[in-house]
């Protein structure tokens, strides 16, 4: 496969083209503040649902901890520039780091459990990683952790959110990416094929988890202050809810559904209380009338090799 | 030694709480196998009739209470009824998220109405110390009221389950839907009867946790929410047995963790017993590993 193919130099000069447009708008100042934090939440939020749905969308694996690798990764992070000193780049990759690390430690033991039993596992995981935060002094405790540098911009959101898209969408159509979704499919069958499962839901949460660390990382560098009520149950949810908004399987559904609800909860917040009443009863109406999320399983067609026609007796 | 009964008294009144929701999310997910996010609000509404109904009317505490189940019963089999009921033949996945978006439903329509802030439950029962041990034991009416009702619920429960032909209509669909459609069940009727029941007894739960505590708040459903429900998994979750076994357990350990200068960490505690039971028992203390079918 020649890299320099039409299909990537278009897709360089879109990404390129897209990366001026935003940063001139921002330093004319046509992008006012308000709609920059807009941007970076957006930015955060699809790094969150595209690598959550590498977990439960492509690989099957019901998780309702993902919060808790965002909270390392944003604790990491902030204790890497806070505390050390240290380049930005360092604390995103550290903190991606533990994030997965923290992945691979809960993954091998819990990835036994199928189904509903994964999530509570995984949500007992989350609350005992908020627990552990609220009560570690060296990390702010229940006050939370203060005077963060502020390292996120545009640029840096731009290419996190450009690199973990491209990354597990090629991690999805590899070699391995395959056996996740054979998991998905029929976890029984692909071990009989030998598919070693229990490896590939371990990479799977692995790297799902690094780049949660990752979006925490940018969580943490740009609100200068972060605590652990921010990364509760609630924020798995939310995470869970764009996948599933967006549609699950589906890349472009993730990130469609991260800018979708970003933009609602965003209008939502100046009605006040009734802000969290409408937003369950949009949830609620989206579970009945469209099961399937937005996007259905939509792939990145543009980004999908053009494939020699071989595999259409595959589901015959 | 004091000190262990006195926590051995707060433990069984906790946990006798956290088994009457644990009751609820185990008929639930026995039934029809959803983790009933929305079960610890409906205790929480529960929480609120009562208050309503001892500070407005001015009845006593029994009455609440029989008004407060009365009133859950029929909410849960309303949620029922508009929101999983249409999805009952959809993913396991969009059912959850509709049972959490009927939790902050329930939340945030009750945080509109009466605010976020935290009410005083009234004092509907005589607190009555009995003091042992010279004092050092302190055994309230109160502990005495919630564990007698309790005990009260659940083997009245365990009667309709056991003996009743409803009860028996219940046990055929959680075994097989499909059969005991085809032996002439009315399922969605005892899918409904299910909530009713499970509804009313965390209702009761809502009532006894306000005498228990003083305070309530619309926000009160999710922390003994999620642990009510690590009660029914730790036990086995679509037991009865398992659920009231779980709840007690439950209780006892966030009591005596507490006592030994952990309360900061006694919910890690809870989710990681709730882990090591996972690994070890996936299905439950008391629950039978089933084979998985190809």
């Amino acid at each position: 496969m020649k890299i320099f193919n039409k299909r990537n130099i278009i897709i360089t000069i879109a990404l390129i083209a897209t990366y001026i447009l935003g940063k001139v708008l921002i330093d004319t100042g046509i992008i006012d503040s308000y709609l920059q934090l807009n941007i970076i939440l957006i930015g955060i939020n699809i790094i969150l649902a595209v690598s959550l749905n590498l977990i439960t969308g492509f690989t099957g694996q019901f998780t309702l901890g993902h919060a808790a690798f965002m909270a390392i990764g944003a604790y990491t992070s902030a204790i890497i520039t806070a505390k050390f000193n240290l380049p930005f780049i360092v604390a995103i990759l550290g903190a991606g780091l533990m994030a997965s690390i923290a992945g691979v430690l809960i993954g091998i033991p819990t990835l036994r459990l199928k189904g509903d039993y994964l999530a509570i596992a995984t949500l007992g995981f989350g609350e005992i990683i908020r627990i552990l935060a609220l009560n570690i002094d060296y990390i702010g405790g229940a006050i939370g952790f203060n005077d963060i540098p502020q390292y996120t911009n545009w640029t840096w959101i731009f290419v996190m959110v450009v690199f973990t898209v491209i990354l597990i969408n090629n991690f999805i159509h590899s070699y391995h990416g395959r056996a996740c979704i054979s998991i998905k499919e029929n976890e029984i069958a692909a071990e009989a094929m030998g598919v070693n499962t229990t490896h590939y839901k371990v990479l799977a949460f692995a790297i799902g988890a690094f780049f949660a660390g990752i979006a925490g990382s940018l969580y943490a560098n740009y609100f200068y202050f972060i605590k652990p009520d921010s990364f509760g149950f609630m924020k798995s949810v939310d995470i869970l809810v764009i996948v599933v908004f967006g549609g699950m399987g589906s890349i472009p559904g993730s990130i469609v559904g991260a800018i979708a609800l970003t933009v609602i909860s965003t209008f939502l917040q100046s009605i006040g209380d009734l802000r969290m009443v409408i937003y369950a009863v949009i949830l609620f109406l989206i579970m009945v009338y469209k099961p399937t999320g937005l996007m259905g399983k939509t792939e990145l067609k543009f980004l999908k090799k053009k494939e020699v026609k071989h595999n259409v007796s595959a589901k015959g | 030694m004091e000190q262990i009964i006195q926590q051995l008294i707060n433990g069984v009144s906790l946990g006798s709480i956290y088994a009457l929701i644990a009751l609820g999310y185990t008929m639930v997910y026995g039934i029809i196998n959803l983790i009933n996010f929305a079960h610890g609000d409906i205790y929480m509404m529960g929480a609120f009739v009562g208050y309503a109904i001892t500070t407005f009317l001015g009845l006593g505490f029994i009455p609440s209470l029989i008004i407060s189940m009365v009133a859950c019963s029929i909410l849960g089999m309303v949620i029922e009824k508009i929101a999983y009921k249409p999805l009952r033949n959809s993913s396991r996945i969009s059912l959850l998220i509709t049972a959490i978006s009927v939790s902050l439903f329930l939340q945030y329509i009750m945080v509109y109405f009466v605010g976020p802030e935290t009410r005083t439950f009234p004092n509907v029962l005589e607190s009555n110390r009995i003091t042992f041990f010279d004092g050092s034991v302190i055994l309230d009416t109160k502990n005495i009221y919630i564990l007698v009702i309790t005990v009260i619920l659940m083997c009245t429960l365990q009667y309709v389950v056991r003996r009743t032909k409803i009860g028996k209509a219940m046990r055929a669909v959680a075994l097989d839907k499909e059969a005991a459609e085809l032996m002439g069940i009315n399922v969605n009727k005892v899918i409904s009867y299910t909530f009713a029941i499970g509804s009313a007894l965390a209702g009761a739960a809502g009532v006894l946790v306000g005498i228990y505590y003083n305070t309530i708040d619309p926000l009160m459903g999710s922390g003994p929410g999620l642990k009510a429900f690590v009660a029914a998994v730790l036990g086995g979750i679509g037991l009865i047995p398992g659920a009231v076994f779980g709840g007690f357990f439950l209780g006892l350990v966030e009591t005596i963790v507490s006592a030994y200068g952990g309360s900061v960490y006694k919910d890690a505690v809870a989710f990681a017993i709730l882990i090591i039971i996972l690994l070890v028992k996936p299905a439950g203390l008391l629950g039978k590993n089933v084979k998985e079918k190809v």
